[in-house]
């Protein structure tokens, strides 16, 4: 057997598990392995500006492969700097392994110079996390990362790496385990099949059904067999925030988003619903509103990977834990099995007055029917931006976002026809995530159109990876709706504090994008007559090998609609504009 | 109502402090925290007592088990099962006072480990209810100190909590 060092260890384990990037930042406690990165692996590593980043850039990564991220961080700031990134991936569930140093074993509790407890630190934003005490236990204990960062419910692993176990001195017997096994960690394989069956009866006897899926849905890769089951049933299907692309953008099934900025069709289609299949979501707040006034009609089946999440917020009425993709295939088995014997199964005439009713309501107030902002208006609007981008597009680019504004008119207006092209922070909310997830994306998938809409305020978080993206090459392209503002921030000052605008304008303090992104070696096109964008924007896209920072102004003044009315309301209770309420 | 949880705990450093800050993060109360080795080395068991309506408890133990560290647990006031606390209490024992106490100690089963001029030391077992009924019994006035275990608990008959 080979004798290792235990930096030799990491770095040979990373191969053996067929990790394709690592993204970091190198530092006194990780110097040994950065060593052996340097002189033994064949895994590239990404250097970015700051270790947010590395973090952000390994959660878009895995949201965009389905594989897990890969991070190396210093100790002390080095690992404090990375807990951002790391809460990012654990709201929205995303595999990760964060592999950061520490001090010398020996001086671990001395307060010694770059010394955290990361392991404390990170502790209520980790799926698990290690400590590595001896070097011999390196290669297991990165296994036992990665298997629990990438199955059952996914989420961040923190590795801590004392510095003097990866020392080039000591070596060991190295041997990566093919598969590992905890007796304490033993995720669901399979769905409960009495209770699958109870559903799949629930679901046939609906008379105005719903289908209300998740992040869960792209994570456990079930949007195929999600497909077939909406086809099968003809039920209409809304996606949250994390799960769109779950269901294709371009069906007449789809409703479009559900929630705080969701879809009026699919807020009403919820609302008035008697049976909701809830599939890898998990009643957020931004989806229930209040409550106790969620769906009042609705029985609920609620599919999910993790039993924590069934019947926290929203009791379910037929609980089915279990991977969505094996729990969804067999469910379609038993409603084909069971119309075969009952042709009249679901009920085709309530299903057609359903769709009548839902295609009212899209005539009305869908923002896909026709236009709900105003087309007459001499500035940019930002949701022209998107709607042109998806067109552009074809609905099939990557795209990521940071938070705000942007991020709702990313969500309402581009249609998204594959899952894994929609990235953004859901949970957290995390300013700062667009760029450098782009990054990983780019990285993942080169060849693809990779687009980072994002906003003034958001941008600034993260910007210094620009630099990252001139030393790798990685030639995304950034939409930066500028409206001077910290856009959702106004908007909520609008509504709720008469236009009392603390702290959310630049003053005149902005920076020249475009020269901004030249001076990092890129190309900057500015954007503030409407009849430019197309061609502006058609432009961009063609420049493949170029990373364009796309400076757009946008109407400083424009809201995001349809909004939920809150506190008290339900989810048929929305703002459709500045003025008209439900 | 108050619950009484049992839990097998991979016996690892940091283990404690995962379910301890499942607790304080989630805003649930931990009233009574009790937890030491087994007679397998790898494991430790922990017994904790809250209060909470069946939706919290549920929600409670749901996230203990996804806990990877957390092996197996029990909710050991759904059925029958003992209960157990220790307590040891320092009360002030002079005059007539001091055969009363004794009385009183006896009657609550309980032993005087420790005895000094004006103190006695006493041990008590049981639930803690009646734990609670014996200082209540005593008075606040003699009470010099009170240190109680937390509550321990396994089940009655047959039903088993191990690997």
């Amino acid at each position: 057997m080979e004798l290792l060092s235990g930096g030799d260890m990491i770095a040979r384990a990373l191969e053996d598990e067929g990790v394709e990037f690592i993204f970091g930042y190198p530092g006194g406690a990780v110097l040994h392995i950065y060593d052996s990165l340097f002189q033994n692996c064949k895994v590239p590593h990404i250097l970015v500006r700051h270790e947010q980043a590395a973090t952000h850039a390994a959660d878009g990564y895995a949201r965009a492969t389905g594989k897990p991220g890969v991070v190396l961080v210093t100790s002390g700031p080095g690992a404090t700097n990375a807990v951002t990134g790391i809460a990012t991936a654990y709201m929205d569930s995303i595999p990760m392994v964060v592999l950061s140093g520490q001090v010398a074993t020996h001086l671990i509790g001395e307060d010694a110079f770059q010394e955290t407890d990361m392991v404390g630190i990170s502790r209520p934003i980790v799926k698990h996390s290690f400590m590595v005490k001896k070097a011999e236990d390196i290669p297991e204990t990165i296994k036992k990362a990665f298997y629990l960062a990438s199955t059952g419910r996914p989420g961040p692993v923190v590795v801590d790496l004392p510095k003097d176990i990866t020392n080039p001195v000591d070596k060991f017997e190295y041997r990566y385990p093919k598969s590992v096994k905890m007796r304490s960690y033993t995720p669901a394989t399979r769905g409960h099949s009495g209770q699958i069956k109870k559903a799949v009866q629930l679901l046939l006897e609906a008379k105005r059904p719903v289908i209300y899926t998740g992040g869960g849905v792209v994570q456990g890769n079930a949007s195929g067999v999600l497909t077939e089951l909406a086809h099968e049933l003809n039920y209409p299907v809304t996606n949250t925030l994390m799960g769109l692309g779950a269901f294709p953008g371009d069906d007449r099934q789809f409703l479009g988003m559900l929630g705080m900025h969701g879809f009026y069709e699919a807020n009403n289609a919820m609302h008035h619903s008697d049976v909701i299949l809830a599939v890898g979501a998990r009643f957020d707040d931004r989806v229930t509103n209040t409550p106790s006034k969620f769906c009042p009609g609705a029985k609920i089946i609620h599919i999910d990977i993790d039993p924590a999440s069934i019947s926290k917020t929203i009791q379910a009425d037929v609980p089915i834990v279990g991977p969505v993709d094996s729990v969804l295939a067999e469910m379609l088995s038993l409603v084909r099995d069971a119309r075969k014997a009952d042709k009249s199964l679901p009920d085709a005439k309530a299903l057609d007055i359903w769709w009548k009713q839902i295609d009212e309501w899209r005539d009305t107030h869908g923002l896909w029917t026709k236009p709900r902002y105003d087309t007459s208006s001499d500035l940019i609007k930002p949701q022209e931006v998107i709607d042109t981008l998806s067109r552009l597009t074809n609905g099939e680019a990557f795209v990521t976002s940071d938070v705000g504004q942007h991020q709702m008119y990313a969500a309402q207006y581009y249609r998204f026809k594959h899952p894994r092209r929609w990235i953004n922070s859901g949970g957290l909310g995390t300013m700062g995530f667009g760029l450098p997830s782009a990054m990983g994306v780019k990285l993942a998938y080169p060849d693809s159109d990779v687009v980072c809409v994002t906003g003034e305020g958001s941008i600034q978080m993260n910007i210094q990876e620009l630099s990252t993206c001139t030393q790798y090459n990685i030639p995304v392209k950034i939409l930066n709706l500028y409206n001077g503002y910290l856009g959702m921030v106004k908007q909520w000052q609008d509504m709720q504090y008469e236009g009392r605008y603390a702290e959310s304008t630049y003053e005149n303090s902005l920076p020249d994008f475009c020269k901004l992104a030249e001076a990092y070696g890129h190309v900057g096109v500015r954007v503030d007559k409407k009849a430019d964008l197309e061609g502006a924007l058609k432009e961009v896209l063609a420049m493949k090998d170029r990373l364009v920072f796309m400076d757009i102004h946008v109407d400083p003044h424009e809201h995001v609609y349809p909004m939920l009315v809150a506190p008290n309301g339900s989810m048929r209770d929305m703002w459709l504009s500045k003025t008209e309420r439900t | 109502m108050r619950r009484i949880i049992s839990v097998l705990l991979e016996n690892e450093p940091g283990a404690l402090s995962r379910v301890v800050g499942l607790f304080s993060q989630r805003g649930y109360n931990i009233e009574t925290l009790n937890v030491a080795p087994t007679e397998d080395d790898t494991l430790s068991r922990l017994t904790l007592t809250t209060v909470g309506d069946d939706h919290k408890i549920e929600q409670i133990t749901k996230h203990l088990n996804r806990l990877v560290d957390v092996v197996k647990l029990v909710d050991l006031s759904e059925g029958a099962h003992i209960e157990r606390e220790l307590m040891l209490v320092k009360v002030r024992a002079t005059g007539a006072q001091r055969a009363e106490i004794k009385r009183c100690t006896d009657i609550f089963r309980g032993q005087i480990v420790d005895v000094g001029p004006t103190v006695y030391t006493i041990q008590i077992t049981g639930a803690s209810d009646k734990l609670d009924s014996f200082l209540e019994a005593v008075g606040d006035a003699a009470i010099l100190e009170v240190v109680r275990s937390g509550v321990s608990g396994i089940a009655r008959g047959e039903k088993v909590l191990s690997l």
